[in-house]
């Protein structure tokens, strides 16, 4: 800006009485969907459930039931003359990191091995004779007395017949968190769908907000436009945030495309925006909604496969768990991080969604209270 | 004076029996604050909203501003401001982002902050709505209809539920919507709010209007601009008749054990009165002399009170 232009004054700006500037065809859109994700971002309790409560749920599942090394061997060496000797043929082993050996008297070793202290408790009879105590239905106790009778034995001068030789696989990709973390995505995205659609607008019609709404030239198309505009942004949010989560703390591996993976979650905020505005399109209460919500995702959380693969249900009832949106959601979303598939390769889980949120879409507007 | 609500024959009917007004005719002209009195459950706001366009009568004729529900819904939508009985705002968004948000759904709104300043909330421009107290936030409610810069502005109930001194406030904010040139329809079952706001009312009871004028013609068809109130002990003379037949005295109605008479002037009738018990050695337990008001109006139409509590 060059010094010689004139300064507009303030007063050319803001006519008085005549009225303000007037509005943009978009501006009513623009006001709605700003105050509504001011709202969202105000309310603590939604900030908790669409983003700390997933992290949480990941993180304590994630941990639960990681793929930890092989637990140390716990061993009570029973005191007596040859207990010097047993503890260095375990310090001089290859294997000793895996073992960790002490000697202690026999009631201490007893009451040990009761509590799950030891898994083992080795007793050295006479030289060259070797008692093991252990329960065998415990299969870590079964593992231990293995591992050292090897140990022991090898020691004392064993020689292995066979050379062997081991691969490792324990890849990111195939662990628990890893079929996780889609799922819980999947269940994210119906979540704060049905709640942040379905529930936000009953509340807003108990609250006469609607009425209100409706009573001034507004458009109602700009008002759901916002509220689905809101779920996508949402949408996003919770997608990288999750997912950013997964490859920073989990080591995961996303190996399709982010893009794609964004567009399936799209599909998927639509599918269950569509639901949700669905179920709120009459209720006037929102203890009645509050029902209805999760009636509507009850059978979703226990067959859609957030948890455990849905693969465990009989196999009549598949096809009917596969139409389900979380199902075909998750199933997405686990093919495109997981195994990188293309989004032609799963043009039928996409049409499920389509299917949900457009019948949704169609019979709520059919349907919906706005007084 | 130019028609600016104009309504005819309404009726509305819910769920195929309950009648919650009957046949409804009202005409409320350009610039003039009119009210509809009338007790809970008399078919106000059912009237109210039928005129804003949000419900749909069962039969009868509406026009706002010369135009149609029907056939002009966007443009008057566009000309109009509401204030809804108890519409609780969202609690998370500030007042100026409430109006802002309001004010982008009209083509040609007020600026925020003249209507911030005209409704005194500009001190709590920057707090949330979930803040403010009663007082505040019906006056954000009111805002939000005037940020329309409407010609006619419709309150369904404005100050119920307000300490004294909001409700002053919000007088006064409606006032000086009618100095710029408004027009005003707002219901009410307070009768000073009727008295002094109105420049006309319908009383409206059981869905229909049973008197129509302003507050000095309404008290005026009472028969006298004075009520006088006596009690006497023993509950005797249950005639009214005695009572007619004193000087000034316009009509008589009793409730209970006590009379009220209708009275023009009341410096000739108290002595007479007085004079009159004496001579029929009856004691006088209780007397008291005040203007008319709405309310006896009401009751003299209806035998009840505006709010039976």
């Amino acid at each position: 800006m060059s010094l010689a232009e004139p300064i507009p004054s303030a007063s050319a700006k803001s006519p008085g009485g005549a009225g303000g500037s007037p509005n943009g065809p978009w501006a009513g859109f623009r006001h709605l969907l700003g105050a509504r994700m001011l709202e969202l971002a105000r309310e603590k309790e939604v900030l908790f459930w669409v983003f700390a409560f997933p992290l949480l749920l990941a993180l304590g599942l994630g941990f639960a039931f990681r793929n930890r090394p092989a637990d140390r061997t716990e061993v009570a060496i029973i005191s007596g003359p040859q207990a010097a000797h047993i503890l260095s043929l375990f310090e001089d082993s290859p294997r000793r990191q895996g073992i960790h050996a002490e000697i202690i008297d026999r009631a201490r070793a007893r009451d040990g091995l009761r509590l799950g202290k030891y898994d083992l408790a080795v007793e050295a009879l006479a030289p060259g004779e070797i008692q093991y105590q252990y329960d065998p239905a415990r299969p870590e106790s079964l593992l231990s007395k293995l591992e050292v009778n090897d140990v022991l034995q090898s020691g004392a001068g064993r020689k292995d017949v066979l050379s062997t030789d081991a691969v490792i696989s324990s890849e990111p990709g195939s662990r628990y968190i890893d079929f996780l973390i889609p799922g819980l995505l999947g269940m994210n995205l119906m979540n704060s769908g049905m709640w942040g659609v379905g529930f936000a607008l009953v509340d807003m019609r108990q609250r006469k907000l609607l009425k209100r709404f409706v009573a001034t030239p507004m458009r109602r198309g700009d008002f759901l436009l916002a509220l689905a505009s809101s779920r996508l942004i949402m949408m996003v949010l919770e997608v990288v945030l999750l997912l950013g989560f997964g490859v920073l703390i989990f080591h995961m591996r996303v190996l399709g495309s982010m893009f794609t993976v964004l567009l399936i979650g799209a599909l998927g905020a639509i599918a269950f925006g569509g639901l949700g505005l669905l179920t709120a399109s009459r209720a006037r209460k929102i203890e009645s909604v509050s029902g209805l919500i999760n009636l509507v995702m009850m059978p979703m959380w226990i067959f859609s496969g957030v948890f455990f693969s849905y693969e465990r249900f009989p196999a009549v009832v598949l096809p009917l768990i596969r139409a389900l949106p979380l199902t075909a959601l998750n199933d997405a979303l686990r093919a495109t991080i997981l195994e990188g598939s293309s989004l032609a390769s799963q043009g039928g889980r996409l049409l499920v969604l389509v299917l949900w949120g457009g019948i949704s879409f169609l019979l709520a507007l059919h349907w919906f209270r706005w007084t | 004076m130019s028609t600016v609500i104009e309504c005819r024959d309404l009726y509305k009917v819910y769920d195929g029996k309950v009648e919650a007004v009957r046949g409804l005719n009202l005409e409320i002209h350009a610039g003039e604050c009119f009210g509809l009195l009338g007790p809970n459950g008399a078919g106000k706001t059912t009237t109210i909203e039928i005129l804003e366009g949000l419900l749909e009568p069962t039969s009868g004729q509406v026009t706002i501003l010369g135009q149609s529900w029907r056939r002009h819904a966007r443009q008057l939508r566009e000309r109009i401001g509401i204030s809804l009985q108890e519409t609780r705002l969202s609690e998370k968004l500030t007042v100026r982002e409430t109006l802002e948000l309001f004010a982008s759904f009209y083509r040609e709104p007020r600026p925020t902050d003249e209507v911030l300043e005209a409704l005194e909330l500009r001190e709590k421009a920057d707090a949330l709505v979930g803040n403010l107290s009663g007082g505040q936030k019906q006056r954000l409610a009111v805002a939000t209809a005037l940020v329309a810069s409407p010609q006619v502005l419709f309150l369904d109930e404005p100050t119920t539920g307000l300490d004294p001194q909001s409700r002053r406030q919000l007088w006064d904010i409606v006032r000086g919507f009618l100095e710029g040139g408004g027009t005003v329809l707002l219901t009410t079952h307070y009768m000073d709010e009727a008295e002094r706001l109105c420049d006309r009312l319908a009383i409206i009871d059981h869905g229909q209007v049973i008197a129509q004028g302003t507050p000095a013609e309404l008290i005026a068809k009472l028969g006298g601009h004075h009520v006088v109130e006596f009690a006497l002990s023993g509950n005797a003379y249950a005639d009214d008749t005695a009572w007619r037949l004193l000087p000034g005295v316009d009509s008589v109605h009793r409730e209970d054990a006590i009379f009220s008479l209708a009275v023009r002037e009341p410096h000739k009738t108290i002595p007479a009165l007085l004079d009159a018990i004496e001579q029929r050695s009856a004691q006088l337990e209780h007397l008291t002399t005040r203007q008319g008001s709405l309310e006896d109006v009401f009751v003299r139409l209806t035998g009840r009170h505006l709010r039976e509590d």
